[in-house]
């Protein structure tokens, strides 16, 4: 899950993190009232949860309370990447010296934290990878015994020539673990961390994304849950245990299993059409889930035939054909549906389809292509 | 032969008086398992089905039954330390069926795990299957598969059972077929299952089936290359996921342009293994680099 900077940057308050003074605002005047209270130069900054918001014209500094109102009036309504900016983050500029990264992500590969510190700061860290990786700084830490001070102290030694500032450098790489592990972070990001002309180091951006499978244990994080920037299919999917995500296509999908689910829609693709989304119903074969899921996929306006495909291993194929007869029979469904039911109990399962008006397809490469013409 | 489980198994379940534990420890037995144990903390001294005793504690089981295998059921939250405690009782191999550990808890379980030397398959898996041993752990459909040469090690479920199906349908047995689990952090890798196939006599092809996130398959076509004189199909699931977006898998995430199912497949062909465009090409694919493994 992704939350907000200034959602981030109240976990950095929290966490000891030195961060600017600053506010979330919807409105152009409480941008002008904040600017006013805080005097000097602001930042007014869009909140939403893709990367490139200053490339895309939604970063400003204002240095009167009149340009602040204006700016938050030309940020508040924008669109980005698709997302509606809906609250600025109004927040006291700071003159930077000097930028530099620091992050903590989950290193797959070598199973622990790794901390991640580079004096190229404020620029993209994949463009760093990918152009002069000699400039990041990494560290593996052990989860039993977290960033411990020397760790800190010497990634903070390689950015910076100044011990006063490496000191705090590293102060501040240890709380950001702290935020990390603390939160059930899968990356914890300070960029840029900003060295001020008189040596001071500042949080002026910040990012946390949270594992998904920790937020039963995170309830304060869960809450930040910003469920306007999110497709409203996938909010409806995940209230009822469903794994969905929505694609541009017409051939709707309805599978068992999340490896199925993604060849399911390679294959589609393979075949010339376009899925129009991801859906993982589960092991489960409830109709409720199928009713929820069928939902889903008929309020999409460009979804224009529907391909259920079911491998019933554990799951036995006549309760799956059950549950979808229950479904049916609850729905007014007026698109083409071409079903693919193979495993334990699949004679059953077509007995009891039999009756219903259905393409049924024997093999998944059948499906698909019934599917698609049909589509079409 | 098979690789990590065989007749000599012993297995305790852990979690088994709950729904999936109860259900999954009669389907293993029907399909030939010797489960010796089960395990719920304040059941202890009772019998699953009036046959199987059930322990408060792995040790316990361990001590009182020869247990030397484990498999896990029990809800996310107290997985992690499910697996701990097995290892901890000198459990050989830990199976975790289990799906939504946090990451955080997975990140210290693996080096505990690496103290006592014991493996672990998963988490978030359907578990491992020897049909030629009659000996399942985990919760994969025992009536699809049959006994052959062919090993198969996947990230997946139900795709899996997928491409055995057409295996089986194709006249093509299997070894042992391991599902490594669709996690960030998991215990056994592909590499970790490749070098078992290579040593295992009775296999004589692999069928690998990965999908999008991370960096596993890239490094499992490096290790083929290097150490498998066997031959090995690979497919790669995801081509069509967006960045960004997890796909029902938590490892199964396209961050940035890293872990894309393109790079992977690139990977393969580049050391010279063949990749199944679509999972009905597996089985032609399978017969044409090992039509021996046929049996």
């Amino acid at each position: 899950m992704k939350i907000h900077e200034y959602q981030a940057k109240e976990l950095f308050r929290k966490g000891g993190i030195p961060v600017p003074r600053g506010e979330v605002v919807t409105t152009p005047e409480a941008a002008y009232d904040l600017a006013k209270e805080y005097g000097g130069t602001v930042a007014v900054k869009a909140q939403v949860l893709v990367g490139g918001r200053g490339k895309a014209g939604g970063v400003k500094l204002a240095k009167t309370p009149d340009e602040a109102r204006q700016y938050a009036e030309a940020i508040l309504g924008m669109d980005i990447k698709g997302l509606t900016v809906e609250r600025v983050l109004v927040t006291e500029a700071v003159d930077i010296a000097k930028e530099i990264y620091v992050g903590v992500i989950m290193d797959r590969s070598a199973q622990k934290p790794v901390i991640m510190a580079s004096a190229a700061g404020g620029v993209e860290i994949e463009e760093v990878a990918r152009e002069t990786p000699e400039l990041i700084h990494r560290t593996h830490i052990d989860p039993r015994y977290g960033a411990l001070a020397f760790q800190s102290r010497a990634l903070a030694g390689a950015l910076h020539e100044d011990f006063k500032v490496v000191r705090q450098i590293a102060a501040i790489i240890e709380k950001l673990y702290d935020v990390f592990e603390t939160t059930d972070a899968s990356l914890a990001e300070i960029n840029p961390l900003v060295v001020t002309p008189s040596g001071e180091v500042v949080a002026i951006d910040a990012k946390v994304n949270v594992d998904d499978s920790a937020l039963y244990r995170q309830a304060d994080l869960e809450a930040m849950r910003d469920l306007s920037a999110e497709d409203s299919g996938e909010v409806e999917a995940r209230k009822a245990d469903l794994s969905f995500v929505r694609l541009q296509g017409n051939v709707g999908c309805v599978v068992n299993g999340a490896g199925l689910a993604m060849a399911t829609m390679d294959l589609i693709k393979t075949y010339g059409g376009e899925p129009a989304n991801f859906l993982d119903i589960g092991g489960s074969s409830s109709p409720e889930k199928v009713v929820t899921a069928l939902n889903i996929i008929l309020s999409d306006p460009n979804v224009k035939s529907i391909f259920i495909n079911i491998f019933g291993g554990i799951t036995r194929c006549d309760d799956v054909a059950r549950g979808l007869v229950t479904a049916f029979k609850e729905m007014d469904l007026n698109l083409p549906i071409v079903i693919r039911l193979t495993g334990t109990n699949e004679k059953e399962a077509k007995e009891i389809l039999s009756e219903m008006d259905l393409h049924t397809a024997p093999t998944m490469d059948d499906g698909v292509k019934k599917a698609i013409e049909l589509a079409n | 032969m098979s690789i990590f489980i065989d007749e000599n198994t012993r297995l305790v379940v852990q979690g088994i008086t709950g729904r999936d534990g109860s259900f999954h420890t009669s389907q293993m037995e029907q399909y030939g398992t010797r489960i010796v144990a089960g395990v719920t903390p304040g059941k202890g001294g009772g019998r699953f089905e009036d046959r199987i005793p059930i322990f408060n504690t792995v040790k316990e089981a361990v001590e009182k039954t020869g247990a030397n295998t484990s498999v896990i059921y029990v809800r996310a939250p107290f997985a992690a330390d499910a697996i701990c405690e097995a290892t901890d009782a000198r459990i050989e191999l830990v199976v975790c069926i289990s799906e939504g550990i946090p990451v955080r808890d997975m990140s210290r379980v693996m080096p505990f795990l690496r103290s006592k030397n014991t493996r672990l398959i998963g988490p978030n898996c359907p578990g491992i299957i020897a049909p030629g041993k009659k000996t399942k752990v985990g919760i994969l459909p025992g009536n699809i598969f049959k006994p052959g040469s062919v090993g198969v090690v996947s990230r997946s479920g139900t795709l899996t059972y997928e491409v055995v199906f057409q295996l089986t349908s194709n006249g093509f047995g299997q070894s042992t077929c391991v599902g490594i689990g669709g996690d960030p952090l998991i215990g056994t890798d592909f590499i970790d299952t490749l070098d078992a196939f290579q040593k295992d006599s009775e296999t004589e092809a692999v069928v690998l089936i990965g999908e999008i996130g991370g960096t596993d398959e890239q490094e499992a076509a490096e290790f083929i290359k290097k150490n498998l004189d066997k031959p090995v199909v690979a497919f790669i699931a995801g081509q069509t996921a967006p960045e960004g977006k997890r796909m029902g898998h938590a490892g199964a995430i396209v961050s940035g342009a890293s872990g894309t199912a393109k790079e992977k497949i690139e990977a393969f062909e580049k050391a010279g293994i063949p990749v199944a465009r679509i999972p009905s090409e597996i089985a032609a694919l399978v017969e044409k680099t090992a039509p021996g493994a046929r049996k």
